[in-house]
């Protein structure tokens, strides 16, 4: 037999294909649901945002890898990054600090961590994080979807203390549902977040567990606390927050028990932030609290391997 | 109608593409080899010493290696011929040196006395066949079997002697014929099942004259809807409908393995670290099943086996073998290959190894050659999404091998129960980053191999 030269490789030798990139680009045609929703009632200012902070991610996370002299791949990480990003933002936020905030999220979140898969933080909700602590007043500065101007709303997000409507609830949850109110980019429009997340849970990308608890709990925790509990879930962060960054991969655990402590945590720590803090909003930070105890959560919460039996005492 | 249908599986699983392009091809002999290369180890245990010289002519069928220890395997020529050489040849299953003895064919196949219990001619009647395994002593079989250096022929290469005398205190209720094959690619159960269904189901009755069990099952994948038809004319035919009950399962990867087949079946839990027999079931590969028959009734040690090959060669076929013949061999009786097609492997594509050096002979568990074209995998970061831990079969975290592995920590894999792994490669088969786990995984086993050195 003439033999060329053979090759060998580890076992398995067959894949299943369905990598990174497929996921990564899965997620962000996800996104453009919200996307969508974002441009549509902020114009196209939101578009300026979009781009400058999906250019600024790609861009830093390939400038950094040559730095690090490491192999840049374009696996589409950066762009659900910069996306995502974009999304928490407020809609007239000058472009200079989206350009900040992109860098902030990949250089120093991702990339100073050892890049995807080693960040402890989620890198969008950290970018966010650091643009509201450095810049409070433009991090908070609504404004009503331009073209519905309307009465009814104010120009504060809702879960602001002074929030008011005027309109009937029936009218409220509408609003809420279909996206005319004030808010960040891609909150705002719970229907087509909805829609985005049906695309990520009927492909299997994320765990239903993750957005079911969390709501779930924000759900019970409003309850308790005698708010209306449409109006909580609905409004604010929370839902793009659920499905979209809760069950980012990287930061939440990697085992059903452990997502599941993860997620009620995330849920109690929203409820409390929503209503004992001095902020109106608590899903980005109780998000990031939680990331900080993945690493802790997924080395002690292990599944039972096949054919475990627990020891018995003095046996 | 006597088949039962499973749908109950106790793992999750893949559904693979299964390529299973030799499946209507007859099994073909191949020609009597010009030399075989016989190496000292095919089996699990005790390597064997060789009772024969270099320069010493041997017959087909004559032992030629065998040791003092238990747990091991006699080894037979597989040729009549010259004893030309002795060398060493690299295992590329464990990358460990072996001794091997080169066998120059006389061109003749001139065998030894086979000391049958039965004329073959007359092998359909099964009532007179079933009347003399019946008379033999338990102990008679077992040395039999041990004597014909038969090994398990789905990989493990366990010494089936051994395997079909558990101690005293282990109770066995349940005996599995495992027919599932469900790697892709290979069909050499699929094909034996269908040709030699009577001495598989021969051998499966001469097993449990041994095991005398409770239940005794004939497990088959239902892609190989053909072999179940056939398996339950067969069983009909013989008259053991009454003992012998075929269960149709799911083809779903990896249903064939013991420990998750048990569980589908049974319901039982092998405990970490067990054998089958633990929970009361044996289990054996149907190829394993028609050698202990050809052992038992026709005196015929284990000197060849079917083995696939297949993948991008010109004429894929099942071929019936000598053991020592050398892959090579194999390889250019079934055409060329395709261009670029330079990944040879032993064994299936989800498990098999591949190999550098085609000069490599076939052993007694080498079910498969495997030609495939390159896929160059590019490794990637774990973005930690727990496809892994959601596929294994075994319950296990592939993932945490891979990060203990890369940072040296062969300690808390064991932690991690590494050792459960039964490398299945599911883990790598669904990881999005292309990180070969099952190779990390090995790598640390290895290692606290070496740390209990």
């Amino acid at each position: 037999m003439e033999n060329d030269k053979l090759l060998i490789s580890h076992a398995p030798h067959i894949w299943g294909g369905f990598s990174t990139n497929k996921i990564m680009f899965i997620v962000v045609f996800a996104l453009l649901f919200p996307t969508a929703a974002a441009i549509y009632f902020f114009g196209l200012y939101a578009i300026y945002i979009i781009l400058t902070s999906i250019a600024t991610a790609v861009l830093s996370e390939f400038v950094i890898k040559k730095l690090r002299k490491k192999r840049f791949i374009m696996d589409g990480s950066a762009v659900v990054t910069g996306l995502l990003l974009a999304l928490t933002l407020p809609p007239r936020i000058p472009l200079w600090m989206v350009v900040i905030g992109a860098f902030f999220a990949i250089a120093v979140v991702k990339e100073a961590f050892g890049g995807l898969g080693y960040n402890i933080f989620n890198p969008a909700l950290a970018g966010r994080a650091f643009l509201s602590v450095s810049f409070p007043n433009e991090m908070t500065s609504w404004i009503i979807p331009p073209h519905f101007n309307y009465d009814a709303i104010t120009g504060a997000t809702p879960l602001n203390d002074n929030f008011t409507y005027y309109a009937d609830k029936l009218s409220l949850y509408k609003d809420l549902f279909f996206g005319n109110r004030g808010g960040s980019l891609g909150e705002t429009s719970v229907m087509l977040i909805l829609i985005g997340a049906a695309i990520l849970l009927v492909l299997r990308i994320i765990d239903w567990k993750i957005p079911v608890i969390y709501i779930g709990v924000v759900a019970l925790g409003s309850l308790l606390m005698g708010k209306d509990v449409l109006f909580q879930v609905m409004a604010g962060g929370l839902m793009i927050g659920a499905f979209f960054m809760a069950t980012d991969y990287v930061t939440s655990p990697v085992t059903w028990k452990g997502r599941i402590i993860f997620t009620v945590g995330v849920g109690i720590l929203t409820v409390l932030m929503r209503n004992f803090s001095n902020m109106p909003e608590g899903v980005c930070f109780s998000i990031l609290i939680m990331n900080a105890f993945v690493p802790l959560i997924d080395k002690y919460v292990r599944i039972k391997p096949f054919g475990f039996i627990r020891k018995k005492k003095n046996a | 109608m006597n088949i039962v249908i499973k749908k109950k599986r106790a793992f999750k699983g893949l559904s693979l593409p299964e390529n299973k392009i030799t499946a209507k091809k007859p099994i073909e002999i191949l020609p009597v080899p010009d030399k075989v290369v016989i190496p000292l180890q095919q089996s699990l245990g005790a390597p064997c010493q060789f009772i024969v010289e270099k320069g010493d002519v041997v017959k087909t069928g004559q032992k030629i290696a065998d040791s003092q220890s238990y747990v091991t395997a006699p080894i037979h020529a597989s040729i009549s011929g010259k004893v030309t050489r002795v060398i060493k040849v690299v295992n590329p299953v464990t990358s460990t040196m072996m001794d091997s003895i080169i066998i120059e064919s006389d061109g003749e196949d001139n065998w030894v006395e086979l000391k049958k219990l039965f004329d073959i001619k007359k092998s359909d009647d099964f009532p007179g066949l079933k009347k003399i395994i019946d008379s033999i002593d338990r102990k008679e079989i077992i040395k039999k079997i041990r004597e014909a250096g038969i090994v398990g022929l789905g990989g493990a290469t366990f010494p089936t002697h051994v395997k079909l005398n558990p101690p005293q205190d282990k109770k066995i209720d349940t005996l599995i014929l495992n027919g599932c094959e469900c790697e892709p690619f290979i069909t050499s159960d699929h094909r034996v099942m269908l040709e030699h269904g009577r001495e598989v189901l021969m051998g499966l009755y001469i097993i449990s004259k041994i095991l005398s069990p409770q239940n005794i099952y004939i497990a088959i994948e239902n892609n190989k809807e053909d072999a179940i038809i056939h398996m339950e004319k067969l069983v009909e035919e013989m008259g053991l409908a009454s003992i012998f009950k075929i269960i149709m399962l799911e083809s779903r990867y990896p249903m064939g393995a013991e420990k998750t087949l048990i569980k589908t079946i049974t319901g039982r839990t092998v405990p970490i670290g067990g054998l089958p027999m633990d929970v009361g079931v044996i289990m054996n590969n149907v190829a394993t099943s028609k050698s202990v028959y050809e052992a038992v009734i026709e005196g015929k040690p284990m000197i060849d086996r079917v083995v696939t090959v297949t993948g991008a060669i010109e004429t894929p076929k099942n071929l019936l073998v000598r053991l020592g013949t050398t892959i090579d061999h194999l390889i250019d009786s079934c055409g060329k290959k395709e261009s670029g097609a330079n990944y040879i492997i032993i064994g299936g594509p989800m498990m098999g190894i591949s190999i550098v050096n085609t000069d490599f002979p076939v052993t007694k568990g080498m079910n498969c050659i495997l030609v495939r074209k390159s896929r160059v995998p590019v490794e990637q970061n774990c973005i930690n999404c727990g496809r892994c831990v959601n596929i294994c079969p075994m319950k296990l975290m592939p993932l945490a091998y891979v990060r203990y592995v890369k940072g040296g920590d062969f300690e808390v894999c064991r932690e991690y129960y590494i050792e459960n792994c039964i490398e299945c490669g599911c883990c790598s088969y669904v990881c999005p980053a292309n990180i070969p786990i099952v190779g990390y995984i090995k790598t640390g086993k290895n290692q606290l191999l070496k740390v209990i050195d």
